[in-house]
C-alpha cells in the first residue's frame, strides 16, 4: 500500500516537473524559432542582393533596389529624439510625483499616467494624424508638412511616458529613505538631497526605464506609420515623410510577395540585431553596476 | 601711489575671500553666537495627539558629552531630534516651549534650516552613507554649501577622515563606494561626513548599537577625542558606555526628564528611584 502511494508520488512529480521544463523551455524555444526563421530567410536574401544594395539609399522595388538605409537612420532618429522628449518630461513627473507635489495627488496622477500605458497603439496614431501632424503642419513646420520624424517622436514619447514614470518613480521609492534624511542632516535642501543623493542612487533602476522605452520605441509601428508619412527617402528634415523599419515591414506585409517580401524580413532581422543589441548593452550596463557595488 | 591702492584692493579682496571661509565655518551666523550650548525650555512635543516630549528642560553644555538613557520609546529619538529640527519631516508633529542654541530660538520663523542641521551634525543609528564613493560622500556637505574647487575638496576630505579616524583606512581608495566598508567604518563614515560640514554640535543616536565591540571601542575613543571641539549629545542604551564617555547624563522616561546631571552622580547616586531602578537594570 505504502509503496503504492509512493510510487505514484513519484510518478506525479516526474510529470509535474515535465511541465515546468515545458514551460521554462517555451520561452526559449519561441526565441530561437524566431530567430532561425529570420536569420535563415533574410540573411540568404542580404547575400543575394548584396550588402551594399541593401544597405544603401534605395528602395525602389521594380528596379531590385532594396536599400534600408534611410529607414535605418529614421528608425534611429525617431527612437532618439522620442527617448530624448520621453525621458525628460518621464523622469520630471517622476520626480515631482516623488517629492514635490501633495501627497495625496500623487496617485490619482499616476493612475492616469499609467492609463496611457492601455491606450491602443492605433489610437495615438489616429491622435497624431487627426491633431499633431496638421497643428505642426501649420505652426511649427516650415515647409508646410506636418508628416514626420518630429511627428513620430511626439507621439512615440507620450507612449513611452508611463514607462518611464512608473519605473523611475519605484526605482526612487526603492532608495532607503534613510539617503534623504541623511541628506537634509547635513543641510541640503530637500530638492538638494533628491537631485544629489536619491536620483544617482536610483540610476541603475532608471536606466532600466530608459532601455525598456528605447525598445519601444524603435519596435512601434502602428502609430509610427500614421504619422510619419512612408516615403523611403532619406531623413533630411524632421518635417518630411520618411519611412522607419518597422513601417517598411508593416506597409509592405500585406501587398508583397516574392523577393520585396523577403526584403522585408531582411529589414526584420537588422531590426532585431538592434534590439538585440540594445538588450546586451543593457545587461552588460546593469551587471556593471553590480559588480561595482559589490567589489567596492 | 596708484600701485598701493591696486594693492590695498587686493589685500581686502583676500580678506574678504577668507572672511568667506570663515562665514561658511561658522555656518554664516553672527560670531556673537559663537556659543554653541543648547537651552530647552518647556518644549512639549506631540506626534498628532500622542505626547512624545512632557515638559522637557534642560542645559547642555558647550564641548561635553551629554549622554541621553532610558527605555526604549521614552523619547530620547525624538527629543535629539528637536535640536536639528528633523523632527520637521513628521506629519502632524508639533513643538512647544523654547529651544535655543547659542541663545538663539532654533524654532524662530527667522532660521536658517539647513544651516542649522549643517551646525548640529547628526549620527543615526544604523550608518546611512550615500551609495556614492567615500571621497563624495564626505565632499556631500562642502558641495552642498557652495565649495566646487578641488584642492579645497581634497583639503576637507582628509582632515574630516583624519579626525574620524578612517584616514589611514581608506586614504588609498577614495574613489570606491562607502557601501564597501564594514559597519563600523561606515559609522566612523558618517561622523567625518557630519564633521565635514564643520558643524559646532553632534548629536549621535544610538551610533554604536549596530556595530561590534571592537568598533565600537573605536568610535566611543573618537567621542573622547572631538569633545574638546564639539558639543556632543549622545543617546545610547548601553549604561557601561554612558559612564565612559559622558560628562552628564540625562534620564528620560515617558517623555519626561527625571534625572539630569554629571555622569558620575547619577550613577553613583541617583536621586530618583526610578533612574536607579533603570541604571541597575531593574526596567527598560
Ligand atoms: N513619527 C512618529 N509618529 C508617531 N509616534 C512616534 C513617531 N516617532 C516616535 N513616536 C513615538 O514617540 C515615542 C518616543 O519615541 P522615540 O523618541 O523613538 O523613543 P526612543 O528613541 O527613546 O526609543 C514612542 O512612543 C514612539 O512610538
Ligand atoms: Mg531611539
Amino acid at each position: 500500500m505504502m509503496i503504492k502511494a509512493y510510487r505514484y508520488i513519484k510518478a506525479r512529480d516526474a510529470v509535474m516537473r515535465g511541465i515546468f521544463l515545458f514551460c521554462a523551455v517555451f520561452a526559449v524555444l519561441a526565441l530561437g524559432c524566431i530567430c532561425v526563421f529570420l536569420f535563415a530567410e533574410g540573411l540568404p536574401f542580404i547575400g543575394k542582393v548584396g550588402v551594399s544594395n541593401f544597405f544603401g539609399t534605395k528602395w525602389h522595388l521594380d528596379s531590385g533596389a532594396y536599400g534600408i538605409l534611410s529607414m535605418i537612420v529614421a528608425s534611429l532618429y525617431v527612437t532618439g529624439l522620442s527617448t530624448l522628449i520621453g525621458i525628460a518630461i518621464g523622469l520630471f513627473t517622476a520626480i515631482c510625483l516623488y517629492k514635490f507635489c501633495p501627497a495625496k495627488a500623487v496617485n490619482p496622477i499616476r493612475q492616469l499616467i499609467t492609463l496611457l500605458a492601455g491606450i491602443p497603439s492605433v489610437i495615438y496614431g489616429l491622435f497624431g494624424m487627426i491633431v499633431i501632424v496638421p497643428f505642426l503642419r501649420d505652426n511649427i513646420s516650415s515647409n508646410g508638412v506636418g508628416y514626420g520624424i518630429l511627428a513620430a517622436s511626439l507621439v512615440l514619447s507620450v507612449m513611452i511616458l508611463p514607462t518611464i514614470v512608473s519605473i523611475s518613480l519605484d526605482a526612487l521609492n526603492s532608495v532607503p529613505r534613510s539617503y534623504y534624511e541623511g541628506a537634509l542632516a547635513l543641510g541640503a535642501t530637500s530638492e538638494q538631497s533628491v537631485f544629489k543623493v536619491m536620483l544617482p542612487a536610483a540610476k541603475s533602476g532608471i536606466l532600466a526605464a530608459v532601455v525598456l522605452s528605447i525598445g519601444r520605441a524603435i519596435g512601434e509601428t502602428m502609430a509610427v506609420i500614421m504619422v510619419i508619412g512612408g516615403s523611403p527617402a532619406m531623413p533630411g528634415s524632421l518635417f518630411q515623410s520618411v519611412r522607419t523599419m518597422t513601417a517598411n515591414i508593416a506597409m509592405g506585409a500585406t501587398e508583397l510577395s516574392g523577393d520585396a517580401a523577403t526584403a522585408l524580413v531582411s529589414t526584420g532581422v537588422v531590426l532585431f540585431c538592434f534590439t538585440l543589441l540594445l538588450n546586451t548593452s543593457i545587461s552588460l550596463l546593469k551587471g556593471g553596476f553590480k559588480r561595482e557595488s559589490k567589489s567596492a | 601711489m596708484g600701485n598701493n591702492q591696486i594693492d590695498t584692493a587686493r589685500d581686502s579682496e583676500a580678506v574678504r575671500v577668507e572672511e568667506g571661509g570663515a562665514a561658511l565655518n561658522n555656518g554664516g551666523l553672527p560670531e556673537s553666537s559663537d556659543m554653541y550650548n543648547i537651552t530647552v525650555r518647556n518644549c512639549d512635543l506631540y506626534y498628532g495627539d500622542f505626547q512624545a516630549l512632557k515638559s522637557v528642560s534642560i542645559d547642555i553644555e558647550e564641548r561635553e558629552v551629554t549622554a541621553l538613557i532610558g527605555p526604549s520609546g521614552c523619547g530620547k529619538s525624538t527629543f535629539i531630534k528637536t535640536l536639528n529640527r528633523m523632527n520637521d519631516l513628521v506629519e502632524g508633529c508639533r513643538i512647544t516651549g523654547e529651544i535655543l542654541i547659542g541663545g538663539r530660538d532654533i524654532y524662530a520663523k527667522s532660521t536658517d534650516v539647513t544651516l542649522l542641521r549643517k551646525n548640529a551634525g547628526m549620527v543615526f543609528q544604523k550608518p546611512n552613507p550615500f551609495p556614492m564613493s567615500i571621497y563624495d560622500n564626505i565632499a556631500f556637505a562642502p558641495r552642498t554649501f557652495g565649495i566646487k574647487k578641488k584642492i579645497e575638496l581634497d583639503v576637507i576630505v582628509e582632515s574630516s577622515l583624519k579626525h574620524a579616524g578612517l584616514w589611514l583606512e581608506v586614504k588609498d581608495r577614495l574613489k570606491k563606494n562607502a557601501m564597501g566598508l564594514s559597519g563600523g567604518q561606515q559609522q566612523r563614515l558618517c561622523i567625518a561626513r557630519a564633521l565635514a560640514a564643520d558643524p559646532k554640535i553632534l548629536l549621535m543616536d544610538e551610533p554604536t548599537s549596530a556595530l561590534d565591540p571592537i568598533s565600537t571601542g573605536r568610535i566611543e575613543e573618537l567621542i573622547n577625542e572631538l569633545k574638546t571641539e564639539y558639543t556632543i549629545v549622545i543617546v545610547t542604551h548601553n549604561m557601561q558606555q554612558a559612564t565612559r564617555i559622558s560628562d552628564k547624563t540625562a534620564f528620560f522616561l515617558l517623555g519626561e526628564i527625571i534625572e539630569y546631571g554629571t555622569t558620575e552622580s547619577i550613577f553613583s547616586m541617583p536621586k530618583d528611584k526610578r533612574t536607579e531602578n533603570y541604571i541597575t537594570g531593574r526596567f527598560g
